[in-house]
């Protein structure tokens, strides 16, 4: 009885991240009291190709950009609203995200290091903005990889949106990547695989497949995230300074033959089971 | 996509600026600051057209109670009267938070 209850008890007490917007997510992460935006939304930096569009802008692009501290140290913040337009990076809100982490590497450069963090909940490139957002993805990649030779790049992905295209390769290239059991992680979305490939390939409606495909647990299960977390706020704000505080060995996109030799593992004509390619590409030293 | 805009008279001079909400389905968000003039004045862009006489009944109503010089800017995205109503009250509320 008494287990029943201190679960209840600790169920209770949780505060979900995943229901936070991304200025309360971003807020989440730093010290107490150490939040403060960067072109925040009174700045106006809309969207400008949107309204062109028909499609009402967000005043901060869904982007919010923080400086603040994390136990104790200069830390930016990026993070996502995955409310607004799927979490799609467009031209302005990709720049924003670019930017500050393109002038936490000159920090860094120069000697007065920041920890960069970012909160992603995006579905990928903002199709209203085609190239210009697939040009600003690439500068955010270029950036964390400078950046992550100086300093780890902390990435979260909670849900409910997950982290698709062009950005998933940004999660991807983090020093260390947190995710929940309601995330998923994938280049492309299900429904456009379902689109593309046809329904016997993958049923997109098939909310149990796809998460045993792309979700949290499995990208944990075979070592392509770091840590698979509840949907808490404490325990994803700890795991960020742990994250901080034991800086990981080399970033996956820096140990090709491993991976090569993951992919030789596997039979593209008779693949393996989700549940098989834990075994197939198991966790190794519990990193 | 369509815009709407409204002036309303004002008593109260504003010193504060509060942001809230999102442009997520269903919701809005309501960007509230000061006005330079003994108004209120109100921009809205909606994703909905043609219900200029609802948002009109919506702020009628708002400003029946909220008497501050402000410049309210209004992204919305399909949000019912109720919501719309809420979310300009909680902006009010972040004021004297």
């Amino acid at each position: 009885m008494s287990g029943v209850a201190g679960s209840r008890q600790r169920f209770l007490g949780r505060r979900s991240y995943i229901e936070l917007l991304a200025r309360e997510r971003a807020r989440a992460v730093l010290d107490a009291g150490t939040f403060r935006e960067l072109l925040g939304p009174f700045d106006g930096l809309k969207s400008p190709w949107l309204p062109l569009q028909g499609v009402v802008a967000q005043a901060d692009d869904g982007v919010v950009i923080a400086r603040g501290l994390i136990d104790g140290k200069a830390a930016v913040v990026a993070a996502v609203e995955g409310r607004y337009q799927g979490g799609s990076i467009g031209e302005v809100c990709g720049s924003k995200i670019a930017g500050a982490l393109e002038l936490a590497l000159r920090d860094c450069e120069r000697g007065s290091p920041v920890r960069p963090v970012l909160l992603l909940e995006t579905g990928g490139v903002r199709l209203q903005e085609a190239n210009l957002g697939l040009a600003v993805i690439a500068e955010i990649q270029a950036a964390i990889i400078a950046l992550r030779r100086h300093v780890p790049v902390v990435a979260v992905v909670a849900g409910i949106v997950g982290c698709y295209g062009g950005m998933s390769l940004a999660a991807a290239l983090c020093s260390t990547l947190i995710m929940t059991r309601q995330a998923r992680l994938g280049m492309n979305g299900p429904e456009v695989i379902e689109q593309e490939a046809g329904i016997a390939e993958l049923d997109a409606g098939d909310r149990a497949l796809i998460w045993s495909l792309m979700g949290g647990e499995q990208r944990y299960a075979t070592g392509l995230a770091d840590a698979l977390l509840e949907d808490d706020v404490d325990e994803i704000a700890a795991e960020v300074r742990r994250a901080f505080a034991n800086p990981p060995g080399p970033a996956r996109s820096e140990q090709v033959e491993r991976f090569a030799e993951r992919l030789a593992r596997v039979d593209v004509a008779l693949p393996p089971s989700p549940r098989a390619l834990r075994d197939v590409w198991r966790r190794e030293g519990g990193a | 996509m369509e815009r709407l805009s409204f002036t309303y008279p004002a008593r109260e001079r504003l010193t504060r600026r509060a942001h809230v909400g999102v442009v997520g389905s269903g919701d809005l968000e309501v960007l509230l600051q000061p006005s330079s003039d003994q108004h209120a004045h109100v921009s809205v862009t909606t994703s909905v057209d043609g219900f200029a006489a609802v948002w009109k009944n919506v702020l009628d109503r708002f400003f029946g109670r909220f008497e501050g010089a402000a410049l309210i800017e209004i992204n919305d995205f399909g949000a019912t009267p109720g919501v719309v109503l809420l979310r300009l009250e909680q902006a009010a509320e972040a004021l004297r938070a």
